[in-house]
């Protein structure tokens, strides 16, 4: 699952990674034609809207393929950097940029672009940045309390409007269809002559659009992969045809007793419940934490045995499923759930034997395990208790 | 290969490949501004270290225990848009020494407001945290509010002062 930075590509070869995603990013610039001031510029007076083309469909297709990815569990959105909104710095930060673009014909990724193959404003354009930057940094002290102002944080846009994740794409993919087609007639008119949309295929480029379009209304019935998961998990139809293992009291308390190193006990009780009362070597997860990726090395080894604990067995049969459907295997639920195991073992009013010799001899172990178990529980407590180390959200931006 | 430019989507949809690639490998974005950033406080650093690590600005990039503001993944990456960009000029028949502006104007006057350009964009992402690339391309990609507010600023801003601009494009 990715991101694969920092767990499976190190700090160290991430770097050679941006090295080789910034040569796909430099040429795909410069056969684009943003290597060139004048077709920049171009945007601003209607007679080459190259650079909205290429910009809407980039994002259109960087967005809609997160979205696909995260859906598809193949990538944890919750760790990925989100640039986080300042939002007065960044609109006045925005207006400084356009004047900055509409006088100097490119930004700084297509002055660098621009450089590379030769020209020479492209050149001052850099040069300038650095200027810029210089600036910017050597009169910091007059507006740093502005600069870290309106700080709300890595929000998302659809949450900002009140809308959810697939009405915003179809939105955005509609507006952005709409414009490629409205912009090329204006470009026509303007750019009689030369408008780099003369040579389009009609028939081709509306089919794209309609395509993008049905994508984009998929995209709105796509339900959330958390949400629908959990939501197919607990279905009681699910649930009958999806039987799963489970373990009785007396078992689990045995192997815990023996110290039997391939069981993993998975508490998805609530935090405050799971500090106030645990078994030994136990680990807390909520539902939701089960998708993220620090839990896969926990609960990813065939031969180790899972067993979900949670206040019964509903709630463990919801969790256990939801672990089967990401993938794992070799689960089991604790028959009963925390309760029977508190009842029985940990706290229990009494150790009743009706006498015969089973029943007397479940009482002796259920005795020794108690003493045994709130020992082991006392000696974790004292060590700080398990917790899996969390992965770091991911840092990023200029 | 072809001389001319490729076909405007079909490019957006690369572009898209590659921004999608990199937050899927990677977890982050593209960008830009930020390797400049990060040359400018090398170079200071270089120049005067005293007055960058006190700086209340440029201090925060350098310092004892930090590594070189070069050491980063910006910068990596704007490397391989310079070898990237190159690659293409050479398969495209594109590299030439050449200053492009507009037809009324003369090339110093194109390379001042080139360089003015450049400041204005120096500043700006500083405020916004990134440039169009940064701040808005990839801010978009990950559904950031940040993303579409840089989006709309620049080139809201941009339509707005065109018109004053428009003796040096047209």
């Amino acid at each position: 699952m990715g991101p694969f930075v920092p767990d499976i590509i190190s700090e160290q070869l991430n770097l050679v990674v941006a090295l080789i995603l910034g040569i796909g990013f430099g040429f795909v610039l410069e056969q684009a034609g943003f290597s060139s001031s004048r077709r920049l510029a171009g945007l601003f007076y209607g007679y080459d809207f190259t650079v909205l083309r290429v910009f809407f469909t980039a994002a259109v297709t960087a967005i809609c393929g997160v979205i696909l990815l995260n859906y598809f569990g193949l990538l944890d959105t919750d760790i990925i950097f989100v640039n986080p909104t300042w939002l007065i710095p960044t609109i006045v930060g925005g207006i400084i940029m356009g004047v900055g673009f509409i006088l100097g014909g490119y930004c700084p990724g297509t002055s660098v672009c621009a450089a590379a193959i030769g020209k020479i404003d492209a050149l001052f354009f850099v040069l300038g940045g650095i200027l810029g930057v210089f600036a910017f940094g050597e009169f910091f002290s007059l507006y740093d309390q502005f600069f870290a102002s309106t700080s709300l944080g890595p929000i998302k846009v659809f949450d900002s409007l009140g809308i959810s994740q697939g009405t915003f794409a179809v939105l955005l993919i509609a507006i952005a269809v709409g414009a490629f087609a409205v912009t090329t007639i204006v470009e026509r008119r303007v750019n009689k002559n030369a408008a780099p949309s003369l040579g389009f295929n009609t028939r081709k480029h509306v089919a794209a659009g309609a395509g993008v379009l049905a994508l984009g209304v998929v995209l709105v019935f796509l339900p959330n992969r958390k949400t629908h998961l959990v939501a197919m998990v607990s279905d009681a139809q699910y649930q009958s045809e999806h039987p799963v293992a489970s373990m009785d009291v007396d078992e689990l308390a045995f192997r815990i007793v023996d110290h039997e190193p391939n069981i993993r006990i998975m508490d998805v009780r609530s935090k405050e419940e799971f500090a106030r009362l645990a078994l030994p070597g136990s680990y807390n997860a909520s539902i939701n934490d089960l998708f993220g990726k620090d839990w896969i090395p926990l609960v990813s080894q065939r031969h180790v045995k899972k067993i979900v604990v949670a206040d019964n067995d509903e709630q463990e049969r919801v969790a256990c499923l939801l672990l089967q459907e990401l993938g794992y295997e070799n689960l089991a639920i604790l028959r009963g759930g925390f309760e029977a195991f508190d009842k029985t073992i940990l706290n229990p009013s009494a150790f009743i034997s009706t006498g015969s010799r089973w029943d007397s001899d479940v009482k002796a172990f259920r005795e020794s395990a108690h003493t045994d178990i709130l020992k082991m529980i006392a000696d974790n407590k004292s060590k700080g208790g398990s917790q899996p180390k969390k992965i770091k959200k991911i840092q990023g931006g200029c | 290969m072809k001389t001319t430019y490729m076909n405007p989507y079909l490019a957006g949809f690369f572009l898209g490949l590659v921004l999608l690639a990199t937050i899927f490998i990677t977890g982050r974005g593209l960008g830009a501004s930020g390797a400049i950033k990060d040359l400018t406080v090398a170079t200071l650093d270089l120049v005067a270290p005293a007055h960058t690590e006190s700086s209340s600005f440029f201090g925060n990039y350098v310092g004892p225990g930090k590594e070189s503001p070069l050491k980063a993944w910006l910068v990596f990456e704007v490397v391989g848009v310079l070898i990237g960009g190159f690659i293409s000029g050479l398969v495209s028949d594109r590299l030439k020494v050449v200053t492009e502006a507009g037809p009324t104007v003369s090339p110093k006057k194109r390379w001042l407001f080139a360089a003015i350009g450049g400041a204005l964009f120096g500043i700006g992402a500083q405020f916004a945290r990134g440039c169009t690339s940064g701040a808005a391309l990839s801010g978009m990609a990950v559904l950031s509010t940040a993303g579409f507010v840089a989006m709309l600023a620049i080139f809201g801003s941009g339509y707005a002062f065109a018109y004053f601009a428009r003796k040096l494009w047209l």
